[in-house]
């Protein structure tokens, strides 16, 4: 049907534009049927499996069990307040340090940016994990080393807690917000900031009263990323609110899949993320729309830098210790646990041991799979997601068809789907004939597939403004078809955006759990599940090694790809 | 194909009045059931034993019969149960073998008719009755308890708890670590033989305690053992003695009350896609060498009468223990998990 209805329009319209028979409408018209069973199916069943019970029947009893159960209203409430505390943390950490690196004179500033690119690359629940090492109340080293220090019986830190939890969380968001604001910061126009100048305003008043304001935007949707990131995920959660003793609506929705299963109330209770969810999408397109600054995106002189002064160097060592939280620390104690005997002992000769690194490489027989595995679906995904991105973001940014705008929803809504909702929609939709896919990588393909779609999306849309279409004109008039420029002129001249819509992807993937979790079986285990598993038991030295090598992997092919973009790219990609 | 299928259905209920009646055959691992396995020259074993002994025992059984790959699913017992009915459910066969620390499961396995009447050798010979299925469907693998234990370092041998009553003093607030039956077949059962004897009141009274919530019976003696909490309310027993072998700081105490006893069974499925490694593997297990294995190698008991026990350890015949009751569990799971989640709030 929506085959159809798309085909006639297209049909119509690109008759005029275009000239009657274009074959590459077909596949376009194929995208559009993709993208829309991609998302619509396991949205559906979602939906289907909400509203009915266990025999079939239509009921809204599913939502009245959750509504009236304290045992799921309070792990509501308890993420709402996780949401709120995350998204306030990354906003108010990240905003003056994206400040300090795209406006003032900070020394190292490419160094930091970079790293905070790498805390992205971290998967959160290996950060979580990382910060159970580093801050659990009793052998957490932090808290080892501030009992020797002050002898003390309470612990300095305890990360089984809310508060922990938010700590953890926020760490890993902080990025997300990072790097919206210091990229609005590099586009805001310097002379705005000169009339402020000229008008004689001082450096720092232009800042308070010019530079701020301009990127207030980018905060909120900073903001907004990060609540959705908080209250989307399962791992952090899993590992860190357990031992505390309390659940976060994720980490429930997983537990109505213990022995009974209950898919009707993980359906139901699925539903208000997806709401609160896409409340929050519109709103803030509401709230940007109604400002409109439009001032944002020209360019027409470099940004003013702010000299610190005497403020240097406690900047640059407050900025490195911001960062030691996500990175630095984490890491120290990933490699540590690795080669002890155990995760807090102390480091010397005698605690040293091969024996975490030869459980993993030598005697535990899923390390080859899951390492397979996870590579396989993370090149796939990568590879098959960039391509449906690229064409996607070509029919809407070039309004190819009709009913574009319609596309350019459908590929941003998945950001409204939390991973273990879209998990649970896809073990719904795909354990039943015809398409029986559970058991097999393509579900997990179509799982990732999903959920990194609109960051690559994205990513490739805003790109595609930076080509001007006249030399994709010029390749139709010569006589090519639409795919045929598409992948002649257009994707080169994209090339950058591309290789970043590809790494996005792959690490997307790497770090994925939430809906892995759900939809793994026995031979189509991923490392993040494998790491998981290994949590339950408490191994945390293999979890280390494992941990280790995963990050390791996902650098080296990051840097490869970007090596490989980096070769030859000397040409400008402006059409004008 | 008309015929096929009106005699296959005839052939299995046949085949189904035949297995009611008759005790199956002991089997052996003989030079053909060797050949037929390395055939298919893989093994699917889903197990909640500690991923170390696992892999372990496969590597063992790898070595004895070179070319048959073991595939080791380790997860907590009551994850491996529900994946083992996610995947069945869409008609996915991938388990051959499968155990569990929680031995309601086979209560369940076989009212649902998924396995299969394999008896090894020994068990005919040697199990007692207690510890083997009278049809033959699965047998006690290995024995194992849930126990109390202490660090050392942060608890002397007199102050430490001796009993499940003395956890409830409020010297232990904050200080407790326990595994969630929702996760841990070990810690469903003992949860159910602990309310059964004595009461709901005690978990009511130990959910004030502020305790260290965690998933697998595996992990509280790791957390003791690391010192993140001095002492753990339940967990394995045989994770506890390893680390102790290992010089960690800690102590097991065998609880006044007795110890919950877990019985964990194991089984072949009736789907497995590996039909004569499964048999064969299966068989292995329970020979007197790969029962020694768990004694040594992962310090479990066994219900083997030839096995040697390791020494120095007391041995369960002189170990106050609760009574097993796998049935009733199979009954009472899902209350029990709702109502420690109520409890414990996780």
């Amino acid at each position: 049907m929506t085959a159809e209805t798309l085909a006639t329009g297209v049909g119509q319209r690109a008759r005029h534009r275009f000239g009657s028979a274009d074959p590459s409408l077909l596949v376009l018209a194929a995208t559009s049927i993709l993208l829309v069973l991609l998302i619509g199916l396991p949205v559906g069943w979602l939906a289907y499996y909400a509203l009915t019970d266990r025999a079939g029947a239509a009921t809204f009893g599913n939502f009245i069990t959750l509504a009236t159960d304290p045992a799921f209203t309070e792990p509501l409430a308890t993420t709402l307040i996780l949401c709120v505390s995350v998204a306030v943390a990354a906003a108010t950490v990240a905003s003056p340090i994206a400040w300090l690196i795209a406006r003032t004179d900070l020394p190292a500033r490419r160094t930091i940016r970079a790293l905070m690119t790498a805390s992205f690359v971290t998967p959160p629940f290996l950060g979580a994990i990382a910060w159970e090492i580093l801050a659990a109340p009793n052998s957490g080293i932090l808290n080892q080393l501030w009992r020797g220090l002050t002898s003390s019986p309470d612990p300095l830190l305890d990360i089984y807690s809310l508060p922990g939890l938010i700590f953890v969380i926020a760490c890993y968001t902080t990025p997300y917000v990072f790097v919206l604001v210091a990229n609005a910061l590099d586009r805001i126009p310097a002379d705005l900031e000169d009339a402020a100048g000229i008008l004689g305003a001082s450096r720092w008043r232009t800042t308070i009263t010019v530079t701020i304001p301009l990127v207030v935007p980018a905060i909120l949707a900073g903001a907004l990323i990060a609540f959705l990131q908080a209250m989307t995920l399962f791992g952090s959660p899993a590992i860190l609110a357990l031992p505390a003793g309390f659940h976060t609506v994720t980490t429930k929705i997983y537990s109505f899949f213990h022995f009974p299963p209950k898919p009707q109330l993980a359906a139901a209770a699925a539903l208000p993320l997806l709401v609160i969810t896409i409340m929050l999408l519109v709103a803030q397109a509401r709230v940007l729309g109604r400002r409109g600054y439009t001032v944002i995106g020209g360019k027409s002189g470099d940004p003013r830098r702010l000299a610190l002064g005497r403020f240097r160097t406690p900047a640059l060592i407050l900025v490195l210790c911001v960062l030691s939280l996500p990175l630095m620390l984490p890491y120290a104690a990933l490699l540590k646990a690795s080669v002890s005997s155990f995760p807090g002992a102390p480091f010397t000769a005698e605690h040293l041991t091969w024996r975490h690194i030869n459980f993993v490489f030598v005697e535990f027989s899923q390390t080859k799979k899951a390492f397979w595995n996870t590579l396989v679906l993370a090149v796939g995904t990568a590879t098959l997601g960039t391509m449906l991105a690229l064409v996607i973001s070509y029919l809407t940014a070039r309004r190819a068809v009709p009913g574009s705008r319609f596309l350019e929803f459908l590929a941003t809504a998945p950001v409204a789907i939390p991973g273990i909702v879209l998990g649970v929609g896809l073990f719904l939709a795909y354990t039943r004939p015809p398409l029986a896919l559970y058991g097999t990588l393509w579900i997990l393909l179509l799982a990732f597939l999903t959920i990194e779609l609109p960051v690559a999306f994205q990513q490739l849309r805003s790109s595609f403004h930076a080509v001007h279409p006249e030399l994709e004109e010029a390749s139709r008039i010569l006589g090519a078809g639409r795919l045929k420029t598409l992948a002649r002129i257009t994707a080169p001249l994209l090339k950058s955006g591309v290789v970043a819509a590809w790494c996005f992807i792959f690490i997307g993937v790497v770090r994925e759990l939430s809906a892995a979790i759900m939809l793994f079986t026995a031979n189509t285990k991923v490392l993040s599940v494998v790491i998981y598993d290994l949590n339950e038991s408490g191994d945390l030295g293999a979890i280390a090694v494992l941990g280790t090598v995963m990050l390791l992997i996902t650098f080296a092919v990051v840097g490869f790809a970007n090596w490989i973009s980096g070769v030859g790219s000397g040409v400008r990609l402006r059409g004008g | 194909m008309r015929m096929r299928s009106l005699i296959s259905p005839i052939v299995a209920l046949l085949a189904l009045v035949g297995i009611a009646h008759a005790q199956p055959a002991p089997i052996s691992i003989t030079p053909d059931l060797i050949a037929a396995a390395k055939k298919e020259g893989r093994v699917a074993w889903y197990t909640s034993v500690d991923v170390k002994v696992a892999e372990q025992l496969a590597k063992a059984f790898e070595t004895k019969y070179p070319g048959i790959k073991v595939q080791v699913e380790r997860s907590g017992a009551e994850r491996i149960f529900q994946r083992i009915g996610q995947e069945y459910s869409s008609r996915i066969y991938t388990v051959d073998v499968v155990d569990s620390s929680d031995a309601a499961h086979f209560v369940y396995y076989k009212r649902e008719d998924m396995l299969q009447p394999v008896v090894p050798e020994d068990v005919a010979k040697h199990f007692a009755p207690a510890y083997k299925d009278p049809d033959g469907m699965h047998a006690a693998w290995r024995i194992n308890l849930s126990v109390i234990a202490y660090n050392t370092q942060q608890v002397k041998p007199e102050d430490a708890p001796k009993s499940f009553a003395d956890l409830l003093d409020p010297k232990w607030s904050g200080k407790i670590v326990k595994a969630h039956p929702s996760y841990s077949g070990t810690i469903l059962t003992s949860t159910f033989q602990i309310s059964r004897d004595l009461g709901w009141q005690y978990f009511e009274k130990l959910a004030q305690q502020r305790i260290m919530q965690v998933q697998s019976a595996v992990d509280p003696p790791n957390k003791v053992a690391a010192g993140e909490r001095a002492v753990m309310a339940d967990g394995n027993e045989y994770n506890a003695a390893l680390l102790r072998s290992q010089k960690a700081p800690i102590e097991i105490v065998y609880p006044a009350e007795g110890a919950p006893l877990v019985i964990g069974p194991a089984g072949v499925m009736k789907r497995a896609p590996n039909q004569n490694a499964a048999k064969l593997f299966y068989t292995w297990l329970f020979t007197v060498e790969g029962q020694q294995m768990l004694l040594d190698v992962a310090l479990l008991r066994s219900a083997h009468p030839g096995v040697k026990e390791p020494p120095g350890r007391k041995p369960l015949s002189e170990i106050k223990v609760m009574k097993d009751d796998a049935a009733e569990v199979d009954k009472q799971a899902e209350e029990i998990k709702a109502r420690y989640t109520r409890l414990f709030k996780t």
